[in-house]
């Protein structure tokens, strides 16, 4: 089963050609990683591929949704139960504990307040921080910041994890980290992407696609 | 494949996310809030202040009854003062209904500490030859020593309303004031009569003492007389008839309580200028959250946008934008008629008045509150709920 499917997929900002008549398909179980240098359209990829843009032409298929054919709140709801992101910033609240920011993000999912935070316990705990459940976003180290975000992401258990540079602030040590957790998830069967420009990073996914001035330039698997 | 349908938000999430944007920041919550507080305080007060005024006069009112009717010849044709017959009291005494009549004869002349003063300084004290009812029928008291009585009345003896001892500055009696050209003693001083201010304002002698010494002509210038309660109507449209059978076009027959009701009226009346201000504050209080709200927007779309990625529609994001202004204005208003019953609580002490604050001040405060946050909040939300969900994944 193919989880993610661009055919023909293009994206202009006014004159500015982010995409060009890309083609890709990840399949269920994947753990790939989009490389390219900035400016290259790797994250307009993702935004396409996360359904948090729509393109300008081409279609764009999300775990067999075809998303020009959904509404906002379908893609809302498609977002919610299909897809976990990873930020390159965390995007932790401040004055939130780990559990809670968790938490937060399965506002959306239906679950009740309890169910959520039950949730949002497990995958702490999936992600190695079971122990830290009530520190702030301050009390941690980046590495563990990340992993919260991360646990933030399959908290609703999605089958598709999309990461934008997500050791882009992080040491080697941490880095090596999260990465391992990325590989740990992909070997539960959730389909992973990961846009880096690390090479480091890069050569540590099955599957590498390079992406440069708006186009798949070539795939390595 | 199964269909996609968001999740709906249950109230309490709602709830708890709109008050978390206003946790975050405290004091600006606190700060946005204070102009509508000031609005719905203002208003409130106004409210509560004319309602505790009018509480006062309606409750004196009941005590002092509406059953008191006063008569004056009023002017005739020619401008000259018409007269009432002597014995006016005694004829309204025979109408049906009538309880107890008295009357007064304004004898011109003024009343002053000693024969040091000038004649001319009245004092606005009025000295009136009165006969023995006219307690009675003002349902008065003496505050101290004694009222007129048929041996007094013929002597220089003289009574003194509640305002006419207070301006003489006396406070009891025993000592002398100078009336027309010669001594008289204060025998008594009265209680505060509200339905007879001018009686107040008297120094009360009798009638034979006002010819006697006064060169009054013993007729009477204002008739007062109490009937029971069902037949006020019917004494009303009897009296000027009996007081002046000649023309009774002339008398004018009016009814005290009425002037105590109309300004229980104009206490309740809230005044404009001060709702007018409310209204003001309230206005800007409303803009203050619409503009708090528009900033919040700006600085939080890395929030929305990251909520989008967790599978919040465009109408939960405006939603829950829509609800934070409700919960600033509402916190408000909250504030707001607090302060306001406070306030009306200590000018209802001040005043020694009853506090009374009708309940539906309060409940229209809030309504209005939620109104204005809504208003309030519609803009703001409706640029949050258009924050493109991309936001969150730049890296600026």
């Amino acid at each position: 089963m193919n989880m993610l499917e661009l055919r023909g997929v293009s994206k202009s900002y006014g004159k500015v050609l982010a995409l060009r008549n890309v083609d890709l398909t990840v399949r269920a179980g994947e753990l790939v990683s989009i490389v390219g240098p900035s400016g290259s359209g790797k994250s307009t990829l993702l935004q396409i591929a996360g359904t948090l843009d729509r393109p300008s032409s081409g279609t764009v298929r999300v775990a067999g949704y075809e998303i020009s054919e959904l509404s906002d709140g379908e893609l809302s709801a498609l977002r919610a139960r299909y897809i976990g992101f990873v930020f390159q910033r965390f995007h932790l609240a401040s004055g939130l504990s780990a559990l809670d920011n968790v938490a937060d993000g399965l506002l959306y999912s239906g679950l009740s307040r309890r169910q959520r935070r039950d949730r949002a316990a497990a995958a702490l705990d999936q992600v190695g921080l079971g122990n830290r459940l009530d520190h702030r976003p301050h009390q941690l180290s980046g590495g563990q910041m990340q992993r919260v975000a991360v646990a933030r992401a399959i908290a609703s258990k999605p089958p598709l994890l999309l990461a934008d540079e997500p050791t882009g602030n992080l040491d080697s040590a941490a880095s090596a980290e999260v990465m391992s957790l990325f590989h740990r998830l992909n070997s539960t069967g959730v389909t992973v992407a990961i846009i880096t420009h690390d090479p480091e990073v890069a050569a540590a996914c099955p599957r590498r696609i390079r992406v440069r001035d708006g186009q798949v330039r070539a795939e390595s698997a | 494949m199964t269909t996609l349908r968001p999740a709906r938000l249950r109230p309490m999430d709602l709830a708890r996310l709109g008050a978390s944007g206003l946790t975050a920041r405290p004091m600006r919550a606190i700060l946005a809030a204070i102009g509508i507080a000031i609005g719905i305080a203002t208003m409130v007060t106004v409210v509560g202040a004319a309602a505790s005024s009018q509480e006062q006069i309606l409750r004196q009112l009941d005590m002092l009854g509406t059953n008191l009717l006063r008569v004056e010849p009023g002017d005739s044709l020619f401008g000259k003062k018409a007269r009432l017959p002597k014995s006016a009291a005694a004829m309204v005494k025979r109408i049906e209904g009538v309880v107890q009549a008295g009357q007064t004869g304004d004898t011109g002349t003024t009343v002053r500490r000693n024969d040091l003063i000038s004649s001319s300084i009245s004092l606005g004290i009025a000295v009136q030859a009165t006969d023995l009812d006219l307690l009675d029928t003002l349902e008065g008291e003496v505050r101290t020593g004694v009222w007129l009585n048929a041996a007094t009345e013929r002597q220089p003896a003289v009574v003194l309303g509640a305002v006419a001892a207070e301006r003489l500055g006396l406070t009891s009696p025993g000592v002398q004031v100078w009336i027309g050209d010669r001594w008289f003693t204060v025998i008594g001083i009265l209680d505060r009569m509200p339905l007879a201010g001018e009686i107040e304002r008297s120094a009360l002698i009798g009638f034979p003492a006002a010819e006697g010494y006064l060169n009054h002509d013993g007729h009477p210038t204002t008739v007062y007389e109490r009937s029971s309660d069902e037949h006020v109507e019917s004494v009303h449209a009897l009296l000027a008839r009996t007081v002046n059978p000649a023309n009774p076009s002339e008398a004018r027959v009016t009814r005290p309580s009425d002037t105590l009701k109309a300004k229980a009226a104009v206490a309740g009346a809230f005044t404009g200028l001060m709702l007018g201000l409310g209204a003001i504050a309230l206005f800007v209080g409303g803009v203050g959250v619409a503009n708090t709200m528009v900033v919040a927007v700006l600085e939080r779309r890395g929030e929305i946008g990251l909520r989008r990625s967790f599978g919040a529609t465009r109408g939960q994001v405006r939603t829950q934008f829509l609800v934070e202004a409700l919960l600033l204005s509402t916190l408000g208003g909250g504030a707001g008629v607090l302060l306001g019953a406070l306030a009306t609580f200590v000018y209802a002490r001040a005043n020694s008045l009853p506090a009374v604050l009708p309940p539906w001040a309060p409940a229209g405060a809030l309504a209005t509150t939620v109104l204005i946050g809504t208003l309030a909040g519609i803009y703001p939300a409706l640029r949050a709920a258009r924050v493109p969900p991309t936001v969150a994944l730049s890296t600026q």
